[in-house]
């Protein structure tokens, strides 16, 4: 390990105090999406056969692609912060960077999969939605709102993992010093995990 | 100065590239089962495979594997909680 240089460069960080109170969000965050899935779960048992009837509806294609990036994404993020440790920070500023890549490929399919929704006429209280059965009304709106509510995590932990290639680039993230890092890269799966079921219950189950 | 991690053990490059490559086959064998169209079965499979891969990410991506117990004690708390949640509002859905 690299020695400080001089009491000036003390700091007290507690490493593992950090990662609780990460985990601890995290675990706010799982009984946000987790209420989500229970009314997902919850209508999908009182109207089967109209969210089988909007589950076709979506693509299945754009939906396992954006699965791949995001899968692809955690890999990238969990090599950044092994290759900080390792002491490699450019192969770690390089795979920060692909994992914003892969983010915003992300967003940009779902802006293009949203986009195709909207021109059809299917956005929550448009005249062609409103005209469809109660359960598909309800598949719809939580499609959105699920999906959405999942997009503006993957533009937050854009944000902050752009924050965290500042931090890397002027040092104060540092094979000593990650956590920051390493918390960012905790929130980042689990936006990964959300997908994972989201995924599955929107496109797949049909 | 910052406690030191050199002891602890996380997984190296090669385990970070055989689960994303299993993640990736699991992503294939989801949608191919969804295919074949099993009716109530399709709903478990695809929950069955999608909490893998959770499990995937969270113990090796997430290093919850190589954490100390109590992120782990922690991670039991929050899942446990989330099920009562959902148990509990599905005794009230099925038998109301």
């Amino acid at each position: 390990m690299q020695e400080s240089s001089g009491h000036a460069m003390e700091k007290h960080v507690d490493y593992t105090g950090s990662k609780i109170g990460m985990w601890l969000f995290l675990f706010t965050e799982l009984i946000l999406f987790g209420g989500m899935f229970l009314l997902y779960s919850v209508y999908r048992y009182k109207h089967p056969q109209e969210f089988h009837a909007g589950a076709v509806e979506l693509d299945v294609v754009l939906g396992a692609f954006n699965t791949v990036i995001l899968l692809t994404s955690s890999m990238t993020m969990a090599l950044s912060i092994l290759a900080l440790r390792k002491g490699n920070k450019k192969l770690s500023l390089i795979l920060q960077l692909a994992t914003i890549g892969l983010g915003l490929l992300f967003l940009v399919n779902k802006y293009f999969e949203w986009g195709a929704k909207i021109h059809h006429g299917l956005y929550p209280g448009s005249e062609q939605i409103l005209q469809r059965g109660k359960g598909e009304i309800l598949f719809f709106g939580l499609y959105y709102t699920m999906t959405g509510l999942h997009g503006l995590h993957v533009l937050i932990g854009l944000a902050v993992i752009g924050f965290t290639v500042y931090m890397t680039q002027r040092e104060r993230i540092t094979a000593e010093d990650f956590v920051i890092l390493e918390n960012t890269g905790l929130y980042w799966h689990l936006v990964d995990i959300i997908w994972i079921y989201l995924f599955p219950l929107f496109y797949l189950i049909t | 100065m910052a406690e030191k991690h050199t002891e602890e053990h996380t997984a190296g490059y090669g385990t970070y590239f055989y689960v994303w490559i299993t993640l990736l086959l699991f992503t294939v064998i989801t949608v191919v089962v969804s295919l074949m169209h099993l009716g109530n079965l399709s709903i478990l499979t695809a929950l069955v495979i999608a909490s893998i891969k959770a499990l995937l990410v969270l113990a090796i991506f997430m290093h919850l594997k190589y954490e100390k117990m109590v992120f782990k004690v922690m991670f039991f708390v929050a899942i446990i909680t989330l099920t009562i949640f959902i148990g509990m509002t599905f005794i009230d859905v099925l038998y109301r």
